[in-house]
């Protein structure tokens, strides 16, 4: 489903991706490990369409994913989560849920119609889903953390996207294909089908646990005692 | 709740339509200065309170508006009617090329670069003396007879701005208006969501420029003229204050804003003329007391007794 082939960003001369190898077939979750500026940041980053890479190629169900914005790689069916809880803090639940559905219906451009109400069903059906639909209406700045972080996961399904960094539990109820990065060897084991390892920019091995976890080149490299 | 709201626009609209009926030829000018001052400030509102857009120079378009009517009338010989739209296209337009130009940058970048090219333009006003008249402006632009007298341009000001501000409301509560608030409180996530930022603040910044046009449209009728200042950039600034005043996060907050700063200073001018002085002290207790303006804080204030009574 997603082909990172040899895929090289460099920065001012330091190459901080150079040629990672990555795919995931379609409903895997896959994980990306390795130890800090190994490149995984910047390699979500190239396939979110955020940055351009200067040589390789992103492929997205075989089409090259090169240099298009990160609105139409999105259009595309893939979706991120972020980092840190990333919301519309001045709009209610209901609204921050409301937008990302009528992006994917291309509303976004409509200035006639009235938006209350607007796809009210599948975005009541979203929040029932996760457990918001109690606080709709509330601002979400006034949320929990905890209940933010969900809004975003709400948020993300709105897009209906195919492929989204989520955990397990996501992916066997919505069917996603998921590409995440973690640094607790523990959870990624646990939740991760496969791995992929990188250290200096690029792919040391690719592989289901257990042969990531049996690679010496990795236990060298990062794991150490952990595995 | 929906039939109070009816009834109370009614009796307002009402009252408005009465005013000429007993107030003085002056009072009338002043509240059709209101009354196109309140749209200008709203059209700024659709960029920063709901796009977050920082339109430092907003007023560049108001003066566009109003020059490109005045000249129609006094160098194109054209009906008023006419005049009257090619103004705010004309603004739309250079909202339009101006957009393109800044609509990358961010924040301040924006609103920096943005200040340049407006100034360009007032420049050019300023000293196209063949043209626009230069710092002399253009006064006395004839109007047809039921637009000469201060209620016939009240009457034209008044439906204009209604019909505008109906318009303008619609937008903001559209799926674009929706979608730009969105880009306002996280462009970021926006893009994750699918939405074409760049896309979709251009779009805001035209719209709000052929507002502001039209704006500057309804002075050439009230006033009949048109100058240089009216452009300048600390204009832009006091039509921000004005969206700061009466609160950018509400749809009326710019218009209160801006009425409240215009009768500030015809009234308080009267008697002294540092009313720029009492305007600062308002000001300064507005942002200190009610950070979200006039009537964002009475918004506020309404909407949490309601919830209690609940």
């Amino acid at each position: 489903m997603l082909r990172v082939e040899s895929v090289v960003k460099s920065f001012g001369g330091f190459k901080a991706v150079n040629g990672a190898n990555l795919h995931v077939g379609k409903g895997e979750i896959v994980a990306v490990i390795g130890p800090n500026g190994a490149g995984k940041t910047t390699l979500f980053h190239l396939i979110t369409g955020h940055l351009a890479p200067d040589s390789g190629r992103i492929l997205f169900k075989g089409r090259d994913l090169g240099g298009l914005p990160p609105h139409l790689i999105c259009r595309k069916g893939i979706t991120r989560s972020f980092q840190v809880v990333n919301i519309f803090p001045q709009l209610t639940v209901f609204e921050n849920v409301q937008i990302a559905v009528l992006s994917r219906e291309r509303k976004t451009f409509d200035i006639f119609s009235k938006v209350e109400g607007m796809a009210a069903e599948e975005v009541d059906r979203i929040l029932r889903n996760v457990g918001l639909h109690g606080r709709r209406d509330v601002r979400s700045d006034l949320l929990s953390h905890g209940d933010q972080k969900v809004l975003e996961i709400a948020v993300a399904l709105s897009g209906k996207p195919e492929l989204i960094r989520l955990i397990r539990k996501l992916s066997e109820e919505f069917g996603l294909t998921i590409l995440f990065c973690e640094h607790d060897m523990g959870l990624v084991f646990e939740i991760a089908q496969r791995v992929m390892v990188m250290v200096r920019g690029g792919t040391v091995v690719q592989g289901s646990c257990d042969e990531v976890r049996a690679n010496r080149e990795v236990q060298d490299a990062y794991l150490g005692g952990t595995a | 709740m929906k039939k109070r709201t009816f009834v109370a626009v009614s009796v307002a609209l009402l009252l408005l339509c009465a005013l000429p009926l007993f107030l003085p030829r002056f009072y009338v000018y002043v509240a059709s200065i209101v009354l196109l001052t309140g749209l200008l400030a709203t059209s700024l509102n659709l960029a920063i309170g709901y796009g977050g857009i920082y339109q430092f120079h907003h007023t560049v378009f108001y003066g566009v508006g109003a020059y490109g009517t005045a000249l129609m009338l006094t160098r194109a010989g054209a009906p008023a009617p006419v005049a009257m739209i090619a103004g705010p296209l004309a603004a739309a337009a250079l909202s339009l090329v101006m957009g393109l130009i800044c609509v990358r940058l961010s924040k301040l970048y924006f609103g920096m670069l943005q200040i340049s090219l407006g100034s360009l333009v007032w420049v050019v006003v300023y000293r196209w003396y063949s043209f626009t008249g230069g710092d002399d402006g253009i006064h006395g632009v004839p109007l047809p007879d039921p637009l000469a007298s201060a209620a016939g341009a009240y009457y034209c000001t008044l439906a204009v701005t209604v019909l505008c501000l109906f318009a303008l409301r619609r937008i903001a509560g559209s799926p674009f208006g929706k979608t730009l608030q969105g880009v306002r409180d996280n462009p970021v996530r926006s893009e994750a969501i699918g939405v074409d930022v760049t896309l979709h603040r251009l779009v805001a910044l035209v719209i709000a420029g052929f507002f502001g046009g039209v704006a500057g449209s309804l002075f050439i009728v009230v006033d009949g003229s048109a100058f240089p200042d009216m452009m300048f950039w600390t204009y832009s600034l006091e039509v921000l204050i004005m969206c700061l005043l009466g609160g950018m996060y509400t749809f009326w907050g710019p218009f209160v804003g801006s009425s409240t700063l215009v009768l500030l200073r015809v009234f308080v001018s009267v008697y002294t003329q540092y009313w720029g002085l009492i305007l600062g002290t308002i000001l300064s207790l507005v942002i200190i007391f009610l950070p979200d303006g006039l009537l964002g804080f009475l918004v506020r204030r309404f909407r949490g007794r309601e919830a209690d009574g609940a």
